[in-house]
């Protein structure tokens, strides 16, 4: 497709030639006629060349608008200040002068967002496929600890903003240095974590980089000409679309957590450069005034994790292990609807046709038996596991995981088996 | 305080299917509907309107008949709403579509917020409220739970939700906002307010009414990123059965939990 298009480097204000393209430089380099502006000399004539009336001449700038039909007349006569360029598929960013993956670290209280860790080995592998380094972002404060730890997971350049202004996420300088680091190190993939934090920043850069981004990929690849091979679910997960940016760069991405593996530790071997935003790109519009934990008290069709009572229950007493389970897997009491009809669990709690449709990445039932009416409202979840101890219970049949066995038995050891792997981990 | 609220027209369900020849959306029979968690936004905005006073105007990018969802933002409360619909629109990525919408809220004129859903049903990616700020150079919060009022000149105070934390935040108006899901109740499309809004005028936009009249901007063509195919997602179908004694079983589990990371409570 043809386009009107001004040529930077041959202009003599490039920032108020920019300031007319909201694409700004970006686009620069995708067009066919190219005004040279620094050779103007009489702008009534010149407009006067373009039999449709293209050549705008606002506030002392020369620009070419939507009515251009490229008939060229006015590179023919205009006395060499337009030019014409043929289009061809590979214009669009020169992929050559992007080289690189980068992951944009993210910080939770003191310590890297474990999500990071899984982008820098995903970022490890699509390195080693294409020859080029991995570099990681971190912006923060007091990050030297957090620096280290990201050393051990394969980066190759670490680049640090640690100021006491970045103590907290404020999206005009995370965004300032985000901008600065890509525009200095001009990697061709720029992977963000899918957190509220990385949901924030890496549409903000993508927009002020006029680039591609894609959405909670779950699987990335990538071509030899660095062309990242994107897919992400669309429609809640009910249609899936592979998805690439071929013109330009760098090429976004965000990722949820738990989507790629956790890499194994490596020696580290990375090289750390400290970057420094100056009071003017600390500016914000955001003032932060306090922060405290979270206490989700959300319902159930929001719960990642739920862990549901059924009618397999000896005593009302015998919810609490279950409630426990559930705040140790950061989940929330679900609950068949004899439960909620023998009083023993508020309604809110009921799943199945005549309580909420769940869908959770994990739903754990124990003493279930799994009718329909129940089935119907949870058969969605990505992942069952249910526990009965009548091998014969219809919950089989949806279950991905089905454990034969008695919650009595197997609860009370689970709930002391993740209580000692957390205190390990911690 | 003058309130701008994005809303979208999205199918009236998720469970679409393809076209095991063709690779496209089967869209035939499905009825469109507002973007579920818009009415959140629009809900916020007439909570906003009734404290600080204003005007709220609900603007959607899409085809024609999107000028519905307008409408029913009318039966809600909006005051004014504007249809961003041109064929060159067609086909536009985050991109596109949040440089499509800065456009028109530039066309617009005068507003000191903008409130946008978490996401839609549809595309999912809950990006373009903050690739719009950036086009409209604002600042922008997402996830905001709860409005905690003015207590500086020209400055909103809001709560929002990051991982594991609730944080208070004081933002500069004009800015940008997307509110979570449940931050209110919306409330219903009222009957009375439909008969008293039936003749409201709903301005339309189209490219060559815009600032910015590059074609090489909307829609298809001001996309960087391009669909390559579309397809089923691979459905789970191993099942496994455990038996055994109470405490293996328990491990066994335990194990399995910790594998696929349920232990950690970050999300």
């Amino acid at each position: 497709m043809a386009k009107i298009i001004i040529h930077q480097e041959r202009v003599t204000d490039e920032k108020k030639l920019n300031a007319q393209f909201p694409f700004g430089t970006g686009a620069l380099n995708l067009g066919e006629v190219v005004l040279h502006d620094g050779k103007v000399t009489d702008v009534k004539k010149l407009q006067a060349l373009c039999p449709f009336g293209a050549i705008d001449y606002v506030n002392g700038e020369l620009s070419i608008n939507a009515a251009c039909r490229m008939c060229r007349i006015c590179c023919k006569k205009g006395d060499g200040i337009f030019e014409y360029v043929e289009d061809d598929a590979s214009s669009g960013a020169d992929k050559t002068q992007w080289n690189g993956i980068a992951v944009v670290a993210e910080m939770v209280g003191s310590s890297v967002h474990p999500v990071t860790l899984e982008l820098l080995g995903k970022a490890r592998e699509l390195a080693g496929k294409v020859s080029q380094k991995v570099c990681c972002l971190l912006i923060g404060h007091n990050l030297a600890k957090a620096a280290a730890s990201l050393a051990e997971y394969g980066a190759d350049e670490i680049y640090l903003y640690d100021q006491e202004e970045l103590a907290h996420f404020r999206i005009e300088p995370y965004c300032a240095a985000l901008e600065e680091f890509i525009s200095y190190v001009k990697p061709s993939v720029v992977l963000v974590g899918g957190t509220s934090v990385g949901r924030s920043l890496a549409p903000r850069a993508a927009a002020r980089f006029r680039s591609g981004l894609t959405a909670d990929c779950t699987v990335l690849d990538i071509q030899k000409n660095t062309d990242l091979d994107q897919i992400r679910p669309a429609y809640g997960g009910n249609i899936m679309a592979h998805i690439r940016t071929p013109r330009h760069r760098p090429q976004f991405a965000t990722v949820r957590y738990k989507v790629f593996a956790m890499p194994e530790k490596t020696a580290p071997h990375a090289k750390f450069i400290s970057g420094k935003l100056d009071a003017r790109r600390l500016a914000s519009g955001i003032e932060f005034l306090s922060m405290r934990r979270k206490q989700s008290e959300r319902g159930i069709e929001d719960a990642d994790v739920i862990v549901v009572a059924g009618r397999g229950l000896k005593k009302p007493e015998d919810i609490a292990m279950l409630e426990e389970l559930a705040g140790l897997l950061g989940g929330q009491l679900g609950s068949t609807r004899a439960m909620v009809e023998a009083g023993w669990i508020d309604a809110r709690r009921q799943i199945g046709l005549s309580g909420r449709t769940v869908k959770p990445k994990l739903i754990l039932t124990c003493a279930v038996s799994g009718a329909v009416q129940f089935a119907a409202g949870m058969n969605g979840s990505e992942c069952i596991v249910a526990i009965n101890t009548d091998p014969n219970a219809p919950i089989f049949n949806i279950a991905h995981i089905g454990i034969v066995g008695d919650v009595y038995r197997i609860v009370p050891e689970l709930i002391r088996k993740i209580k000692a792997a957390k205190g390990k981990g911690a | 305080m003058n309130i701008i609220v994005c809303i979208k027209q999205v199918p009236g369900t998720a469970q679409v299917e393809i076209d095991e020849k063709t690779g496209v959306l089967k869209r035939d029979g499905v009825a469109a509907k507002m973007n579920p968690f818009d009415l959140f936004a629009l809900e916020s905005a007439m909570r906003l309107r009734e404290r600080h006073g204003g005007r709220i105007s609900v603007l959607t990018m899409g085809p024609p008949q999107a000028e519905k969802v307008l409408r029913e933002a009318f039966m809600m409360g909006a005051d004014d709403a504007y249809l961003l619909s041109d064929r060159r629109f067609g086909g536009a990525d985050v991109l596109a579509t949040a440089y499509t919408l800065s456009q028109g809220i530039r066309k617009i004129g005068a507003w000191d917020l903008i409130l946008c859903g978490k996401q839609t049903t549809d595309g999912d990616t809950a990006q373009v409220g903050a690739e719009l700020a950036e086009f409209l150079g604002i600042p922008h919060l997402t996830n905001v739970t709860k409005f905690l009022g003015m207590q500086e000149e020209g400055k909103l105070d809001v709560e929002a939700e990051i991982p594991l934390h609730v944080v208070d935040v004081r933002m500069k108006l004009p800015c940008l906002l997307t509110v979570e899901k449940g931050i209110f109740e919306p409330r219903l499309p009222s009957f009375r307010r439909k008969l008293a809004t039936a003749d409201r005028k709903i301005t339309c936009f189209s490219l060559d009414d815009l600032p910015d009249r590059d074609e090489s901007h909307y829609g298809l063509n001001g996309s960087p990123t391009q669909v390559q195919r579309i397809f089923p997602p691979e459905i789970k179908t191993e099942k496994e059965t455990w038996t055994g004694e109470g405490e293996m079983l328990a491990g066994k589990l335990c194990a399995f939990l910790e594998e696929k990371r349920f232990l950690s409570e970050l999300r």
